[in-house]
């Protein structure tokens, strides 16, 4: 890895795998070649056995925790990793990897297609969360892990932990899914859509040729983020932060960012498109939309190979893009198939980022979970 | 460790060491905690408020955020050996549901109840023709969470329409251990502050 780690024990870099071991992917194909950059924090023990996976949402990244190299921020993940927190590089070894398809370091659109010496683009294979979560496995094995501790995730990377537990199970002792869903509802995936449909539509995006010539949709896909941001907030934390507060005095009569929450959107548009790449952006917002952990079967049928997992499950009162519902879907099929289950729903207005968010209550009760689950693990 | 509540000892001494019980109405884990550390239960609750969850998980202890009335319909049958109501069929919407569920996840179940039979409520009522306010029933009527109020004798009678065996009975007064008694005899339908009942889905000749 090229930035310089934080401490001597913040490592990781990217994995290569040889072509003769391809990522088989839900769409028929395989990835050959395939790269996952990943970063780990604290030492894994002798026996190994402290190793936590922990699994991103979207358009994050492997910088879960210490420096993100390109913008010079602390991790994603500030509140819950760290000395002391639920995720303790002094205790856990954790593990964080960028999801194949996208753009930080993992195999992805943007990564040259070995066939033709150029950009992926639209040529990159449709990948699904399992195909993710495949080659998470494939990662944990080369890093001489037969059994996760814990698989932990918020969002997508919630989604990624039901994966683990119902392909896996055998090769994991807990998992926390944190503000998520057994499946994309109408309304997730229209959101995504109208995000796509932006990114389709700037004229720099070409077919998603755009980096031979040199080009970035750049426009379009600060529109999907801002559209898309909306829906991480809550009505309730948008007028607090900014109610109909203006940038300046007095209205601009046309077009400009009058409103504060006009400003910020924008914002947040522009520097999403400094670290993110379009069609990474298209791969998984489709990968998610896909996501359907039942398949044809019952939810509680799928989980009944993941009965002897240890589950805790998280959710937010004010999160509309995952709301509660479907956590608990996700419990009662849980408890169907006899799994051992907590679950709560944290009181936050602060929508589904809520759980990037130093929200105490989480904190509090990810660490009560994680201990409990440790005392277990460690005397089997 | 000791169990500062007397119905909490008595629960203790019912529920087999190593068994699998689920306790609906949880709160804040004291009775959950001391079944896992006394008797080696392995044991999980349902909980209605998200303070009460957060603070069983953060003592370690499996706990769903739930309601009686509606969450129980989704374990399967017999998925555990004893499940225990504690101090809270009288507050749920739908008792005689509730109690069924209760005997359909579980082999047994423990329910704990006031008991409005009492005869410091008679009393109360006889004399003041309110509702009656006592130690076990501390809020006025329109506060009260308890909205299924019943007497040991009402509660026998449900068992019975249920075909449920009552295996084993025991009642509170004046803050002393818990006293075996016959369920259905009317002196101690007078007696008892609050009744435990220990449940079995045969039908069980009573004590």
């Amino acid at each position: 890895m090229s930035e310089r780690a934080d401490t001597a024990e913040d490592n990781g870099g990217v994995i290569a795998f040889p072509p003769e071991r391809p990522l088989h992917l839900d769409s028929g194909g395989a990835l050959a070649g395939l790269e996952i950059a990943y970063r780990t924090f604290g030492t894994l023990n002798a026996d190994r056995s402290n190793a936590i996976l922990v699994c991103h949402a979207l358009t994050l990244d492997q910088h879960v925790s210490g420096r993100h190299p390109l913008t010079g921020k602390p991790g994603w993940w500030g509140p819950m990793v760290g000395p002391g927190l639920p995720l303790d590089p002094d205790r856990h070894f954790i593990i964080c990897s960028n999801v194949v398809g996208g753009c930080m370091g993992s195999t992805g659109p943007s990564s040259i297609n070995p066939a033709t010496g150029e950009p992926w683009g639209l040529a990159f294979p449709v990948i699904t969360v399992p195909d993710m979560v495949r080659a998470q496995a494939m990662l944990v094995e080369a890093l001489g892990i037969d059994r996760l501790f814990a698989v932990v995730g918020g969002s997508m990377g919630g989604m990624q932990v039901l994966q683990w537990a119902v392909e896996y199970p055998e090769r994991i002792f807990a998992a926390v899914c944190i503000a998520a869903a057994a499946r994309h509802s109408a309304q997730n995936i229209a959101f995504h859509e109208v995000g796509r449909q932006a990114i389709m539509a700037d004229p720099d995006w070409r077919g998603g040729a755009y980096a031979k010539e040199g080009l970035r949709p750049g426009k379009g896909l600060a529109v999907a983020r801002m559209a898309a941001h909306i829906t991480y907030l809550s009505e309730a934390a948008l007028q607090r932060k900014f109610g109909r507060e203006l940038q300046r005095d007095g209205l601009s009569w046309g077009f400009d960012a009058d409103f504060q929450v006009e400003s910020y959107l924008r914002h947040q548009g522009a520097t999403f498109v400094d670290r993110f790449d379009a069609n990474s952006y298209l791969y998984i917002t489709r990968a998610m939309d896909y996501f359907d952990l039942a398949g044809g079967e019952t939810l509680a049928g799928a989980f009944a190979r993941a009965k002897d997992v240890r589950f805790c499950v998280f959710s937010f009162t004010s999160d509309w893009l995952y709301p509660t519902i479907e956590s608990q879907t996700i419990v009662r099929a849980l408890n169907a198939a006899g799994a051992r289950t907590s679950f709560v729903e944290i009181d936050s207005d602060k929508g589904h980022d809520a759980f990037l968010l130093d929200e105490p209550v989480l904190r509090a009760a990810l660490g009560g979970f994680l201990e409990s689950a440790a005392l277990v693990w460690d005397a089997r | 460790m000791s169990a500062s509540r007397p119905d909490f000892e008595e629960i203790l001494r019912l529920v087999r060491p190593g068994s699998r019980v689920l306790d609906v109405g949880c709160g804040e884990g004291e009775l959950l905690e001391l079944l896992v550390r006394r008797n080696g239960v392995d044991g999980r609750g349902v909980e209605i408020s998200p303070e009460g969850v957060s603070a069983c998980l953060a003592r370690g202890l499996a706990v769903m955020q739930g309601d009686a009335d509606r969450d129980l319909d989704y374990f399967p049958a017999g998925a555990f050996d004893y499940v225990i109501l504690s101090q809270t069929l009288q507050a749920v919407l739908r008792p005689r549901h509730v109690l069924g569920e209760l005997m359909r996840i579980g082999e047994r179940a423990i329910v704990s109840l006031p008991n409005f039979g009492h005869w410091g409520v008679r009393l109360d009522l006889l004399l003041h023709g309110r509702m009656p306010v006592t130690a076990s029933l501390p809020q006025p009527w329109w506060a009260t969470a308890n909205i299924h109020l019943c007497t040991m004798a009402d509660f026998t009678g449900l068992c019975d329409d249920l075909a449920l065996g009552v295996d084993a009975c025991a009642i509170f007064a004046g803050g002393r251990p818990a006293r075996p008694a016959n369920p259905k005899h009317p002196l101690e339908n007078l007696r008892a502050e609050a009744a435990l009942f220990l449940l079995s889905r045969r039908p069980a000749s009573n004590p």
